[in-house]
C-alpha cells in the first residue's frame, strides 16, 4: 500500500523558502510558525467546497457510522493488543483513492484493544458488544503481564476505595488510559523522525553523569521507551510507504506526517482525550508555500483538509457501557485549537484556520474533531464573522480565552486544548488528569457527620452530624470546610497513586517522545456541584432551610421558605461564594504534595457525568431533589439562569482563573431568534458577547444555536438527525447517541430566549 | 423657512381628536375604571375602550420621588434582563419598568401593568448595574427602558438616558406606546438614540379598541416631536389575526409610519404569539385573545409587502 500522490518534492530541500530562525537548530515548532506564519485577516469568501471524490468517501464513512450507531460497534479485533505496529495498513475503501492514509486497525472503525489500561476495562467492552475476549490474550494480561489498574489498587488506601465507590470522588482514570497528553505531532512533519531521535538520544547522554536516583532512572528508562516508539513510528510509516524518516517536504505530505504520528499515538493508547493539538496555523505554512509556488490549488488544499478532519471523525476506542454512562456519545476528544494571537500582537489566523472550520459544512456537522477556536477580542473580524456564523449554523464549535492562555503560560501563544478546556504549551506541559470530586455530596457529608446520604453509611470519619433544626450559615460552612480538609487530602493521595502507576504500566511513549525532556507536569484536579453548592449556602444563608431526618437521623431532604439569590445572575451575594469555593479547595489541594512534582491545578468541568453525578447525589440544600441532574461545569443550574445570558455567563466569568487554571466550563443554548432578527444581527451579537466575556475575563463557553422544538424532535424520530450536533461540557455529540435521560437533560437546560 | 416635517402628523393628530375618540384622559379612566368611550365602525364586541375583564385600572403616572441615599430619582423596576434582538440593536441591558396606562389586548407581560408592584430603585442604581454590562453592550448594543409604559415615569427614564450617556456614551433605547407623551421632556429626547414606536393600529377607534383606551393621537404627537428632534425610529406593529390583520387596518398603520419616513430605520411585524398565556393564569385573570391563532407565514408576508410598499425596510 502507497501514498497516490506525485513526489515532486524527493530531493528537494523540505524546508525551502522557510526562514532562518532558530527553529532550524533546535526543536522549536513554536518559533517555526512565528517565523512563517501568513496571518490571515480576511473573510471567508476564499473557501470551496467538497470535491467529488471527498464526498463520495464521507458518504461511504457516514454510512458505516450509521451501522456502527445500529450495532454499538462496528467491529473489533479481540485477538491484538494494539500497539504502534500491530494491525496491517487499512483502507476505507477500495473504490474511493484517500489522500491522506492510515486507519487505527486494518479495516474502517475497527476497534482495537489497549489491555495496559486494564484488563477489566477490555473484557467488559467486549463483552457489552457481544464478543468473547481471545483467551491468550486473557492470560498475557491476568498471569504475566500486569496492568495499570491491577497496580492502582495495590497502592489504594480503604479511604480511597471508600471514596471512590460512594461517588465522593469520580471518573478516576485507574481503569482506563488518562488522556489528556498532546504530543507536539507537528514535529514529525517538520524534523522527521530521524532528526527528532538524535534530539532525544542528547537528551538521554545528559543523564548519563547523574547520579542514579529513583527519578534519574526511571527518565532514562523512559526515554529509551521513547526512542523506541519513534523506531516504530518509522516503521508504521514504511508499512504505508511514506518515509518518515525525513522532513515532510509539501502540504500533503505535512498532514500525512502529523497524521501519522497522531495515529501512532491512538494505535498505543486510548486515553480518555486524544486530543491533536494546534496543527491547522502549522500546516498553513506548508500549504501556503504550495499555493504560492503554484502547485496547489484551493480546492486541493480543502480537500487534504477535509481528508484529514474525516480520518480524525473515525477515531474509535473500545469502552464500556457505564463509562459511556459517563462520558456519552462516545467522544475521543481529537480537540483542535484554532486561531489565537501570538505574543508579538499578530494574528495566528490562517486560511488553514478557515478550511478547518469550512469541514463543518464541506463534512456537514460533526462532533469530532473537538474544534475549539481560541477566541480574543483583538482576532480579525473576518474570522470571527465565520466562527460566529458557523456556530450558529452547526453549534458544533467551542471557544476558550486566547487572552487568559497567554497571560497565565509562558509560551502560552503555542497553547493548545486538550480534552475540553485543559490547555498545555505543546510538547512543553503535560497534564496529570483527575477526573473530580463532588462538592455537592461532600456538602451533605459535612451536614451528616460523614455519613452517606443514600446509604447511611459513614464514609469520612470525623464530627458529629448537625442536629439544628435550621441550618445555619456559619456552621455549615465549617463543617464543608472540614469535610474538604479530608477530601483534598484523600484526592491527592488517589492521583499520586494513579500517575505512579499509570507511569509504570501503561506510559504513553509516542506522546512523551514528541513532549521536551522533563515537561512540566501539572496534578489537574477538578470539581463537580459548584453551582448546587453556592446555591445551598445562598439559600442556608438568606432563607430558612430545614433539614429533613429519616429515623437514623440522616438528612434526607430539605424544606425551603423564601427566595434566595442564585448563581448565574450576576449578583455578587451568591457568585462570590462560588469565588470562595472554587479558592477554598484549590488552596486545600496544594497542601498535599503531588507525584513528580507536578503543579496543582483544577477545573470546574463535569463532562457530561453531570447526569450520572445527580443521580449519585442526595436532595441538597438548594432545593434540588434527590437524584436531579448536576447543571453541566460550571453552569447556573438549570432555570435558575433568570436575566439572560450574559449575566449567566457573567457569573462564571468571575471565578477566579488562577486558582482553576484547568479551566472553566460554561454551556450556553440560546435560541436563533434570541440572538437577533438576521442573520447579519446574529453573527455580530454573538461576536459581541464573545468579546464581552472574554473581556470579563470568562475562560470557556460552548455556544449552542438551537430550538428546543428541534431536540424533541430528534428524540422521536433520530433518523432524522444523524448529524446533530449539539455542545455538552467541553465536548459536541450527536444528539442522538446520547442516551434518553441525557437527552432530557439537555432539553431541560435553559434555553435562554435572549441573551 | 424649511417645510415643517412634522406637520401632516399634527394635522392628523388634531384630526383624529376632532372626530371625538376618546375624550376621556387615560388618568380619568384609571378614577372611574372606566375609559368608556364609543367606538364608531370598529366592530367586534363592544369592549368600547373598556379595560380588559379582570385587569388592574390602567395606572396613574405617578410623582417623581427622589432616593434619600443617592438624590436620584426612584423609579418602579419589574425586572432587568439582558436580552438581543428584540429590544433595539446589539445586546441591550434591558430595564423593564412597571406601571402601564394601556391595557393592550395582547399584552404578553401583564405582571408589569401595575406600576406599585415593580421594586423602587433609584436611578443611580440603575445605571450603575448597567455599567456593569459594558463589556457587551457598549459596541452595537446598549440600554434599553421598556416596560410597561417608560414613559409613565419619565423623569426617571430621563435620568437614566442622561446618567448612561454622560457616563459611558452608552446608545439610549425608549420602547413606548406614546401613551403619556407629554411627559416626555424634550431634554429625555435629546438623550434618546432609538425610539421603539409601537403603534398598535392606524384608527382611532381600533387603536382604542386594542389598546384598551389609548388614543392614537398620542402616537401621532410623539411621532411629530421624534420628527422635530430627528429621533431614529423603529416602528413596531403587532399582527393579530381577527383583529389588526385586515388588509386596510394594515394600509393605514403603514401610511403613518411612511408619514415618519426619514427617521424611521425600520418596521418589525411581530408576529402575535401566545407567550403571555401562562401569566395571565398565575395572575388569575382570563386571558383576552382566548382563541386568536398566531398568524401564518403568508399573513406574515402580506403585512410585510404593504409596509415595503411604501418604501419602508420591514422585518419579522
Amino acid at each position: 500500500m502507497s501514498l497516490t500522490i506525485d513526489r515532486p518534492t524527493t530531493g528537494t530541500d523540505p524546508w525551502r523558502g522557510f526562514d532562518e530562525g532558530a527553529w532550524r537548530a533546535s526543536i522549536d515548532v513554536a518559533g517555526f510558525i512565528r517565523g512563517n506564519v501568513t496571518p490571515y485577516e480576511g473573510d471567508a469568501a476564499f473557501l470551496v467546497g467538497p470535491t467529488q471524490r471527498t464526498e463520495a468517501l464521507w458518504r461511504f464513512v457516514a454510512d458505516l457510522m450509521a451501522v456502527e450507531r445500529e450495532r454499538g460497534i462496528l467491529d473489533v479485533d479481540v485477538h491484538t493488543p494494539s500497539t504502534i505496529t500491530a494491525h496491517a495498513p487499512g483502507r476505507i475503501t477500495p473504490d474511493i483513492p484517500e489522500l491522506i492514509v492510515g486507519l487505527q486497525t486494518d479495516a474502517p472503525l475497527k476497534r482495537a484493544i489497549m489491555p495496559n489500561g486494564g484488563w477489566r476495562m477490555v473484557e467488559g467492552g467486549l463483552k457489552a458488544y457481544g464478543y468473547e475476549p481471545d483467551p491468550a490474550v486473557a492470560e498475557i494480561f491476568t498471569k504475566y503481564r500486569k496492568t495499570h489498574n491491577q497496580g492502582v489498587f495495590d497502592a489504594y488506601t480503604p479511604a480511597i476505595r471508600a471514596a471512590r465507590s460512594s461517588h465522593v470522588i469520580t471518573g478516576l482514570p485507574d481503569a482506563y488510559g488518562r488522556g489528556r497528553i498532546i504530543g507536539d505531532y507537528r514535529r514529525v512533519a517538520l524534523y522527521g523522525v530521524d532528526r527528532l531521535i538524535a534530539a532525544k538520544r542528547a537528551e538521554l547522554a545528559r543523564l548519563d553523569d547523574r547520579l542514579s536516583t529513583e527519578s534519574i532512572i526511571r527518565d532514562r528508562e523512559e526515554l529509551n521507551e521513547q526512542l523506541r516508539a519513534l523506531g516504530e513510528l518509522i516503521e508504521l510509516g514504511d508499512m504505508h510507504g511514506l518515509d518518515l524518516r525525513r522532513p515532510a517536504a509539501s502540504g500533503h505530505e505535512a498532514i500525512q506526517w502529523l497524521y501519522m504520528a497522531y495515529l501512532g499515538a491512538i494505535k498505543e493508547q486510548n486515553g480518555a482525550a486524544m486530543s491533536l493539538g494546534r496543527v491547522s496555523t502549522f500546516l498553513d505554512v506548508y500549504l501556503q508555500r504550495d499555493l504560492d509556488a503554484g502547485v496547489l490549488t484551493e480546492a486541493q488544499a480543502q480537500e487534504l483538509v477535509d481528508d484529514f478532519v474525516i480520518k480524525l471523525r473515525m477515531v474509535r476506542f473500545l469502552r464500556t457501557p457505564e463509562y459511556d454512562a459517563l462520558f456519552s456519545g462516545d467522544p475521543t476528544w481529537v480537540t483542535e485549537s484554532i486561531g489565537g494571537m501570538s505574543a508579538d500582537g499578530r494574528t495566528l489566523v490562517t486560511r488553514s484556520s478557515f478550511r478547518f472550520l469550512q469541514t463543518l459544512y464541506n463534512l456537514g456537522p460533526a462532533p469530532e474533531p473537538n474544534l475549539t477556536v481560541l477566541w480574543s477580542p483583538a482576532l480579525p473580524t473576518g474570522f470571527k464573522e465565520f466562527c460566529a456564523q458557523v456556530s450558529i449554523d452547526t453549534s458544533a464549535i467551542q471557544y476558550e480565552s486566547d487572552d487568559l492562555l497567554r497571560e497565565f503560560n509562558s509560551g502560552g501563544d503555542d497553547c493548545a486544548i486538550a480534552c475540553c478546556v485543559s490547555s498545555m504549551p505543546v510538547g512543553k506541559r503535560m497534564q496529570f488528569f483527575g477526573a473530580r470530586v463532588n462538592l455537592a455530596k461532600t456538602l451533605l457529608y459535612a451536614i451528616n457527620g460523614g455519613r452517606d446520604e443514600i446509604t447511611g453509611a459513614k464514609v469520612i470519619d470525623f464530627g458529629e452530624p448537625i442536629t439544628a433544626e435550621v441550618l445555619d450559615f456559619d456552621e455549615v460552612w465549617a463543617r464543608f470546610d472540614e469535610a474538604t480538609t479530608w477530601l483534598a487530602d484523600t484526592y491527592v493521595n488517589a492521583l499520586n497513586v494513579i500517575h505512579y502507576m499509570h507511569d509504570k504500566y501503561a506510559y504513553e511513549r509516542l506522546e512523551m517522545a514528541l513532549h521536551d525532556y522533563d515537561p512540566e507536569r501539572t496534578l489537574a484536579c477538578g470539581i463537580a456541584g459548584l453551582s448546587i453548592v453556592a446555591d445551598s449556602l445562598s439559600a442556608i444563608r438568606h432563607t430558612t432551610v430545614r433539614p429533613i431526618r429519616d429515623e437514623t437521623g440522616l438528612v434526607i431532604d430539605y424544606e425551603l421558605d423564601g427566595e434566595y439569590p442564585a448563581f448565574g445572575n450576576n449578583d455578587p451575594r451568591v457568585d462570590d461564594l462560588a469565588v470562595d469555593i472554587v479558592r477554598m479547595f484549590m488552596n486545600k489541594v496544594r497542601s498535599y504534595p503531588a507525584y513528580r512534582d507536578a503543579i496543582h491545578t483544577q477545573s470546574v468541568l463535569t463532562i457530561t457525568s453531570n447526569v450520572v453525578y445527580g443521580k449519585n447525589t442526595g436532595a441538597t440544600p438548594d432545593g434540588r431533589k434527590a437524584g436531579e441532574p448536576f447543571a453541566p461545569g460550571a453552569n447556573p443550574m438549570h432555570g435558575r439562569d433568570r436575566k439572560g445570558l450574559i449575566p449567566a455567563a457573567m457569573s462564571v466569568a468571575r471565578l477566579p482563573y488562577e486558582d482553576a487554571q484547568d479551566g472553566i466550563s460554561l454551556t450556553t443554548s440560546v435560541i436563533p431568534s434570541g440572538l437577533g432578527r438576521t442573520r447579519e444581527e446574529r453573527v455580530e451579537n454573538l461576536i459581541d458577547v464573545l468579546d464581552g466575556y472574554v473581556s470579563s475575563r470568562g475562560f470557556h463557553m460552548n455556544v449552542n444555536v438551537l430550538n428546543r422544538e428541534m431536540l424533541l424532535d430528534a428524540m422521536e424520530h433520530p433518523l432524522k438527525y444523524p448529524q446533530l450536533t449539539i455542545r455538552v461540557s467541553g465536548y459536541a455529540v450527536n444528539f442522538v447517541r446520547l442516551t434518553r435521560e441525557q437527552q432530557q437533560d439537555v432539553i431541560d437546560r435553559t434555553f435562554h430566549m435572549g441573551v | 423657512m424649511t417645510p415643517d416635517p412634522a406637520a401632516p402628523l399634527r394635522a392628523l393628530s388634531r384630526l383624529v381628536d376632532a372626530q371625538g375618540q376618546a375624550v376621556a384622559s387615560p388618568t380619568d379612566a384609571a378614577a372611574t375604571g372606566s375609559g368608556d368611550a364609543g367606538l364608531p365602525g370598529a366592530g367586534g364586541p363592544s369592549i368600547a375602550g373598556a379595560a380588559p375583564p379582570g385587569a388592574l385600572p390602567p395606572e396613574a403616572p405617578y410623582e417623581d420621588e427622589f432616593d434619600v441615599a443617592d438624590g436620584s430619582r426612584i423609579g418602579f423596576v419589574h425586572s432587568t434582563e439582558t436580552t438581543s434582538g428584540v429590544n433595539g440593536p446589539g445586546l441591550r441591558y434591558t430595564v423593564f419598568l412597571s406601571g402601564c396606562g394601556l391595557r393592550c389586548l395582547y399584552c404578553h407581560n401583564p405582571d408589569t401593568q401595575g406600576m406599585r408592584l415593580g421594586e423602587r430603585t433609584s436611578a443611580r442604581r440603575v445605571i450603575a448595574e448597567a455599567g456593569r454590562y459594558l463589556a457587551f453592550t457598549r459596541r452595537h448594543g446598549g440600554l434599553t427602558v421598556t416596560g410597561g409604559e417608560p414613559l409613565l415615569q419619565a423623569g426617571f427614564v430621563e435620568e437614566l438616558f442622561v446618567g448612561v450617556h454622560a457616563e459611558y456614551g452608552l446608545h439610549t433605547t425608549l420602547d413606548t406606546s406614546a401613551n403619556n407623551q407629554h411627559r416626555a421632556s424634550d431634554r429625555l429626547l435629546a438623550h434618546t438614540d432609538l425610539v421603539l414606536l409601537d403603534i398598535k393600529a392606524g384608527n382611532p377607534a381600533l387603536y382604542e379598541r386594542v389598546s384598551g383606551g389609548g388614543r392614537l393621537s398620542d402616537v401621532l404627537d410623539l411621532g411629530a416631536r421624534l420628527l422635530e428632534h430627528e429621533v431614529a425610529v423603529w416602528v413596531r406593529f403587532v399582527l393579530v389575526p381577527g383583529l389588526t390583520d385586515a388588509p386596510d387596518h394594515v394600509a393605514q398603520v403603514a401610511d403613518l409610519a411612511a408619514e415618519l419616513g426619514p427617521i424611521v430605520q425600520r418596521v418589525e411585524v411581530l408576529p402575535y404569539h401566545r407567550l403571555g398565556v401562562q401569566k395571565y393564569a398565575a395572575l388569575g385573570r382570563p386571558y383576552p385573545l382566548e382563541g386568536t391563532p398566531t398568524p401564518t407565514n403568508d399573513q406574515v408576508e402580506q403585512a410585510l409587502a404593504t409596509f415595503r410598499d411604501r418604501g419602508l425596510v420591514a422585518l419579522a
